[in-house]
């Protein structure tokens, strides 16, 4: 009843962007490895993936817990795209192709490598010369 | 109400809000760059973490401070001829101590996180103090103002006013301790710096306040009464030599320690651009020149003298912090005492700093909010100190 | 993650504590969901009499491990985890040559300044940046006594995943906290080929490092600062 009344409540509201709403394409989120099954249900994930990776962030990196069922790196290695190796970079990407649609900006890539397997290339440029 | 700025032009008016829009706006695109492109298009590194941009607001912060030390000698000690001067007086405070936030803010590596830092409170730090002080200070001076400004409100402006002072001297503490809470730079360290930091308050506020007010004076074709001039003057002769004797103590207990003498040879002796703002920025021209303007009778008659001497106070100040902050911080830090060291990253070096064009425009904004906010506030409320001379006369409060 | 890193872990797991170098000793690897104990002060020792003044084999491991590869042109802006000091005693003329990266205080003047919380001392002595919520202001690289944080000054893109860093927030060593969490001591310790650097748990009384502490002098820099420095050094 209650998802109901939301239901209603959120159309009502949006009433007034409907017109345009109805030009922007809904996301084709491509799974990369459809065969596998994610840490939970996808639906699940939709609404509270970023809920359950603050949680997990603090707790790995807080309190040093490691090996969790949740990991951002575990995320990235089955959802990069085979095309790029990424999870963003362009519209059919897996984060950016909602991130894009809703419109929410992701912090996570300033820092976190967004690419699978990634392993940096040896020192560029030697950092540890004397003098 | 009234309009006191009915005398200005209009043209004039928008032309200023203008400027101070635009200065401004380049600011806020200075810092946008910064944003976007990282800390590598600016002159600081990982030895001069802070640099010009900090200059800037630290000066803005620790005027704003002082500047309301006008409105607090007028209603916290009871000086009939500064009372008139305190809602100028809080005005200024406010649009100075936003002007300098902003910049403290926009210089942030990651400035998106202003929420994180409103949100996220370390006890143990002084940034952290001063994220409660200084909103803390936007606040009383907002309802100071109102209790000045509001017939109403009369009766509450002597009490808020004793908030504010006490408030204003926590805030100057605080900043005087971000740097006097440090033990790893040689620079800093030193419990003499809040107090240090609140005297050079009290001197480079009413320095701007001196300044704005000949300006307002000069387009409403007002003159400063004479008697009120010679007390002001006076009293920011005070501060100034005042702020003399805490640099000097400053430095003298530095050379009595061993450990501090290279410093203080590399600040005050062979450290380039640094012994020459101390000696020539901030002494002779910050702090002996407008003494002698203020004090030697031919200079002091002279048109302007006093608005030199506040001038010249400002330039010694900018002077003075630029050694502190950036001078400070360029000596590199003793890890290993007794040791000549060298490395990969810099140890042991002084370190150079060339401010980038950015970090300049970004301080520069910071101006250009203050005098943005300024110019509005003049504008739409009742600023301008109008002095009831005949009162004042026969109060005695003219004569010193 | 890596075949060979799999088998590393598998190895560990069923080992537990072994050693795979002289003088490094392995602790035991933190299980899948256990966090870091207080009971466990982790520490580093330097032998600085083993320390060759040219070799910089540390600060090319720990460039490796944390992707410390970015280039930049101006060295001042670039970021130093670790970096090999050359001293010389300016009243003796003695020269020699030693490590410097994050002394991982038990009393840390970052984490008392940090403003936000971002910088924190976890229960096992190790000390890091929270960069969630780094805002930037760099009050910590003007506290910390050894210089040993860097502010990352240009946008990054090659992370090592294991390693989240990025524009606009300080960072320092970890004591390859990727590395310790899974029972491996810090890549420099294990890349120095005299084995000059042995990391360890300075609370157990039979660990390696407690063992060398108790015979050997060493001494913490800085130690008038009494921060109760996590990295000691031996023959400075």
């Amino acid at each position: 009843m209650a998802r109901v009344l939301t239901l209603l409540a959120s159309l009502v509201l949006a009433l007034p962007f409907q017109v345009h709403a109805g030009e922007v394409a809904k996301p084709a989120v491509k799974i990369e490895n459809p065969d596998t099954q994610c840490v939970a249900p996808a639906e699940e994930m939709r609404r509270n993936h970023m809920e359950v990776l603050q949680h997990q962030r603090n707790r790995t990196l807080r309190l040093g817990e490691r090996g969790a069922k949740v990991s951002l790196n575990g995320c990235i290695e089955c959802h990069a795209s085979k095309t790029n190796g990424s999870v963003i970079g362009g519209k059919d990407n897996f984060c950016e192709a909602c991130h894009a649609y809703a419109a929410v900006k992701l912090d996570c890539w300033d820092c976190h490598q967004p690419k699978a397997g990634y392993k940096a290339a040896a020192v560029a440029q030697p950092s540890g010369e004397n003098k | 109400m009234k309009n006191e700025f009915s005398r200005v032009e209009e043209k004039l008016f928008y032309g200023l809000a203008a400027l101070g829009a635009l200065v401004t706006a380049v600011g806020l695109g200075a810092a946008l760059y910064m944003e976007h492109h990282g800390h590598v298009v600016t002159g600081m590194n990982n030895q001069i973490v802070w640099g010009l941009p900090h200059v800037f607001a630290i000066f803005l912060i620790v005027a704003a401070s002082g500047v309301l030390n006008v409105a607090s000698i007028g209603s916290v000690f009871g000086k009939a001829v500064y009372k008139p001067r305190a809602p100028l007086s809080g005005l200024l405070c406010i649009a100075m101590l936003a002007g300098g936030l902003a910049v403290i803010m926009l210089d942030l590596g990651r400035a998106d996180r202003l929420v994180v830092a409103m949100t996220h409170f370390n006890p143990t730090s002084v940034f952290g103090w001063n994220v409660i002080l200084y909103p803390g200070m936007f606040g009383i001076v907002a309802v100071y103002m109102w209790t000045l400004m509001e017939r109403r409100m009369y009766p509450w402006s002597k009490p808020v006013s004793v908030a504010a002072f006490i408030w204003r001297l926590l805030l100057t503490t605080g900043t005087g301790s971000i740097f006097g809470f440090l033990v790893a730079r040689q620079a800093y360290q030193s419990a003499v710096l809040a107090p240090m930091f609140i005297i050079m308050s009290f001197a480079w506020g009413l320095a701007v306040f001196m300044v704005v007010q000949k300006v307002m004076y000069g387009w409403n074709d007002l003159a400063l009464h004479p008697d009120i001039r010679k007390r002001m003057k006076n009293l920011l002769a005070i501060f100034v030599a005042a702020v003399f004797y805490f640099v000097a103590v400053y430095h003298l207990t530095n050379f009595y320690f061993a450990k501090q003498v290279a410093f203080e040879r590399f600040i005050l002796v062979d450290g380039g651009i640094f012994p020459l703002l101390f000696w020539g920025g901030w002494l002779l021209a910050g702090t002996v020149l407008p003494l002698l303007l203020i004090f030697v009778p031919g200079l002091a008659a002279m048109r302007g003298s006093v608005t030199a001497a506040s001038l010249l106070v400002i330039v010694g100040a900018f002077c003075q912090l630029y050694v502190f902050i950036i001078g400070g911080e360029a000596f590199p830090l003793e890890i290993f005492p007794g040791m000549t060291v060298s490395s990969s990253f810099f140890d042991g070096r002084i370190d150079h700093y060339a401010p980038s064009l950015p970090e300049f425009l970004l301080g520069l904004g910071g101006i250009g909010i203050a005098f943005t906010m300024t110019v509005v506030g003049v504008r739409v409320l009742r600023f301008l100190p109008k002095d009831d001379l005949a009162k004042l006369g026969a109060a005695g409060s003219l004569s010193d | 993650m890596s075949a060979p890193e799999n088998k590393r872990r598998a190895f560990l797991a069923a080992v537990g504590a072994v050693a795979v170098a002289p003088g490094i000793s392995l602790i035991a690897p933190s299980q899948a969901g256990t966090a870091a104990s207080s009971a466990v002060r982790f520490g580093m020792l330097v032998d600085t009499t083993k320390c060759s003044p040219g070799c910089d084999a540390c600060v090319k491991a720990c460039a490796a491990e944390n992707g410390l590869v970015e280039p930049i042109a101006d060295l001042r802006q670039g970021s130093q985890w670790i970096r090999k000091i050359d001293l010389v005693d300016t009243a003796t003329g003695r020269q020699h040559s030693l490590p410097m990266m994050c002394q991982h205080c038990a009393k840390p003047p970052c984490v008392d300044v940090c403003p936000t919380g971002a910088s924190f001392k976890r229960a096992d002595g190790i000390v890091l940046v929270d960069r969630h919520i780094c805002i930037g202001c760099r009050y910590c690289m003007m506290a910390c006594p050894y210089k040993a944080r860097s502010f990352v000054h240009q946008p990054l893109t090659t992370q090592n995943p294991e390693v989240p860093r990025g524009l606009g927030c300080v960072e320092a060593c970890t004591f390859c906290v990727q590395r310790t969490d899974r029972g491996l001591a810090p890549a420099c310790a294990d890349a120095c080929p005299q084995g000059a650097m042995l990391f360890g748990d300075l609370n157990d009384p039979q660990s390696a490092i407690a063992k060398r502490l108790k015979e050997v002098a060493t001494t913490q820099v800085r130690a008038d600062l009494k921060l109760g420095t996590g990295v000691r050094y031996q023959g400075i």
